[in-house]
């Protein structure tokens, strides 16, 4: 060792380097698969689409259809709950964007940014209330929309939040009319 | 205390066989039989040894209950009801693990309390509290997960609620929640992990205890007037005096237990969770179980945005924040004097956090609308008032009462039988040891 010359830094110091490196990137690559089989498996992402028939609903009445695990609400709207949503001033919005997964993430919340174009009467929307996730009660509250009886955040009829503690308006699937009488969300 | 010899001698050959090899008879009787302790403890230090067989209590009933539970969203509800209606003693295992967490957050909440009244996290105690905090925490969240398991309204609504407080959290919240859920919505995924955790975090808090008690071993017990141990006639033996001690303790706890086991076995539950999980409905009105109205009252109390921080971010905040305080309470009070005893002021704002934390406890189950709303805010601001302004304040302002010399000389001054006491017969029974 006396007659080798050494260099700084020297061969030893990049053998320390090289290991701890390696066990860094090792010690990452264990713990990855433990974390990653915790997020959603192949058969919950299958079920990511759903076909709805809407051909039953008359103006005014609504079903609820399951799309990964949530409740997704599908609402013929009346004459009136259409003229109330587009009444709304958007400068009176908690909310003022449209949390519509088919349009740009920074769309305005007006009434027909909540729809799809030619079908305005027809709201297709994530009934979960953006507050902490309890589903609202359709048709109630002070403004003719939804209203959570948890703890107690107020929806328009466009499923936009009016009142209480809930954030964001209600978010809008990605969705599409695949005929006059279905719907495909997701 | 440990830092003084062993006083074990090994009588018999086999014990001198194990010495020799593994001493753990020696550890048991240092630990368990001639350690000391000081000699004024009351029976608000009976609350240790009553954790720790309620630690084991729930593991025995657990494991028994698992052997017979179902962790699938269709199955769960009914196996839950078969341990009820079929499974020989079921019914009585259940209740005993239904009220035993309840109780077990009983037995922690007067622990807490007590360290809060007596200073027991001041130096050098500050790990040991800390060790303390982070058992409550994995108390809490076994809690939380136990009550998902039987998968009624109130297990699929509560965790519902709870994991959409991580969705809070700016950029990787939505990733967050996912990553609990294993989806999109609480399901059977869910379910799956949160059963195994349940499983698993009663294990973890044994360890956490264990280092516990190997923490208050090192720098001993505290003691009602929050001087130190100076000599040995400030202690007693822990055989037999502690020990009988606890043990009374412990029966008069098991009373309470019992007696809501086979008379209130559901007073601390909720109908609605003998209403199967419906993804589609939630119930009227959540709550979850009662040791955690508090927490719950303070998330909802913040309805309104903090500069950039929304009211959603700010009420999980704030929750988390309260339990964060409990950490920060070894530094944040600023006193010279360990026990309220001789702190008139501390004493005073100690009931008063008391009655605060129960007020909030009580609003946290009532619906968040009108007045309710405005009380749970201002019970709040106290909340923190009490960790941030009054416990560093007092520390600096207060005069406390002038301190004892000694443990001994507290213990005889009090049985002399001044202030129209008789001597010996009704003196203050804590002091006998």
């Amino acid at each position: 060792m006396s007659a080798t010359e050494i260099h700084d830094p020297n061969r030893r110091d990049f053998l320390y380097v090289a290991t701890g490196m390696a066990a860094v990137v090792g010690a990452g690559a264990v713990a990855w698969p433990f974390i990653d089989q915790m997020q959603p498996d192949a058969s919950t992402l299958a079920l990511a689409s759903v076909e709805v028939d809407v051909s039953s609903l008359q103006p005014g009445s609504s079903l609820i259809v399951k799309w990964r695990g949530k409740p997704v609400v599908v609402r013929n709207r009346t004459e009136k709950e259409m003229k109330d949503g587009e009444a709304v001033n958007l400068a009176d919005l908690k909310d003022p964007i449209a949390r519509n997964a088919n349009l740009p993430s920074d769309a305005p919340a007006t009434d027909a940014n909540r729809t799809t174009p030619g079908k305005e009467a027809w709201m297709v929307m994530v009934q979960v209330c953006t507050h902490l996730g309890c589903i609202p009660l359709g048709q109630e509250g002070d403004f003719g929309g939804w209203f959570c009886p948890c703890h107690g955040s107020q929806y328009d009829t466009a499923g936009r939040i009016r009142k209480g503690p809930a954030p964001e308006n209600m978010a809008i699937p990605v969705f599409k009319f695949i005929s006059d009488t279905k719907i495909l969300i997701g | 205390m440990s830092e003084g010899h062993s006083t074990y001698t090994p009588k018999t050959g086999i014990e001198r066989w194990f010495d020799a090899r593994m001493p753990l008879p020696r550890l048991i009787y240092d630990s368990f039989v001639a350690y000391p302790v000081p000699r004024n403890l009351n029976y608000m230090w009976t609350f240790g040894g009553i954790l720790s067989i309620m630690l084991v209590a729930q593991i025995l009933t657990g494991i028994v209950l698992a052997m017979h539970y179902t962790s699938d969203t269709n199955l769960a509800f009914d196996s839950v009801e078969k341990i009820m209606r079929d499974v020989n003693s079921g019914w009585l295992l259940r209740y005993l693990h239904s009220n035993g967490a309840s109780f077990f957050f009983v037995a922690v909440y007067i622990h807490i309390f007590r360290g809060l009244f007596y200073g027991s996290y001041k130096a050098p105690r500050e790990l040991l509290w800390i060790l303390g905090c982070i058992i409550y925490l994995l108390m809490m969240a076994t809690g939380f997960m136990g009550y998902v398991l039987p998968w009624g309204q109130m297990s699929f609504w509560g965790a519902t609620v709870i994991t959409g407080f991580f969705s809070a959290i700016p950029l990787v919240g939505n990733w967050i929640q996912e990553l609990l859920l294993g989806g999109f919505a609480v399901d059977n995924p869910t379910l799956n992990r949160f059963f195994a955790l349940h499983y698993l975090l009663p294990f973890m808090i044994a360890g956490v205890v264990v280092l516990h008690i190997w923490a208050l071993h090192v720098v001993g017990q505290s003691n009602p007037t929050g001087i130190e141990v100076k000599s040995k006639t400030d202690t007693v033996a822990f055989t037999p005096y502690a020990t009988i001690k606890d043990a009374f303790g412990m029966i008069v706890f098991l009373f309470f237990f019992a007696y809501f086991v086979f008379y209130l076995p559901n007073y601390l539950g909720h109908p609605d969770n003998y209403t199967v999980a419906n993804p589609l409905k939630t119930p009227a009105h959540i709550v979850p179980e009662w040791y955690f109205l508090p927490f719950y009252a303070i998330l909802r109390a913040i309805t309104f945005n903090i500069g950039p921080i929304n009211s959603k971010l700010g009420g999980v905040l704030c929750m988390f924040g309260a339990i964060a305080m409990l950490f920060l309470v070894p530094w944040l009070d600023t006193s010279k004097v360990r026990s309220a005893v001789y702190r008139p002021w501390y004493k005073l704002f100690f009931w008063l956090f008391v009655a605060d934390a129960i007020l909030l406890g009580w609003l946290g189950s009532q619906p968040a609308e009108g007045s309710y709303v405005f009380m749970a805010q201002m019970a709040t601001l106290f909340y923190f008032a009490f960790f941030l302004v009054i416990m560093p304040v007092l520390g600096l302002i207060e005069t406390p009462r002038r301190l004892p010399n000694s443990i001994t000389e507290a213990v005889l001054e009090k049985n002399k039988g001044g202030s129209g006491h008789p001597a010996g017969a009704t003196a203050a029974p804590e002091t006998k040891g």
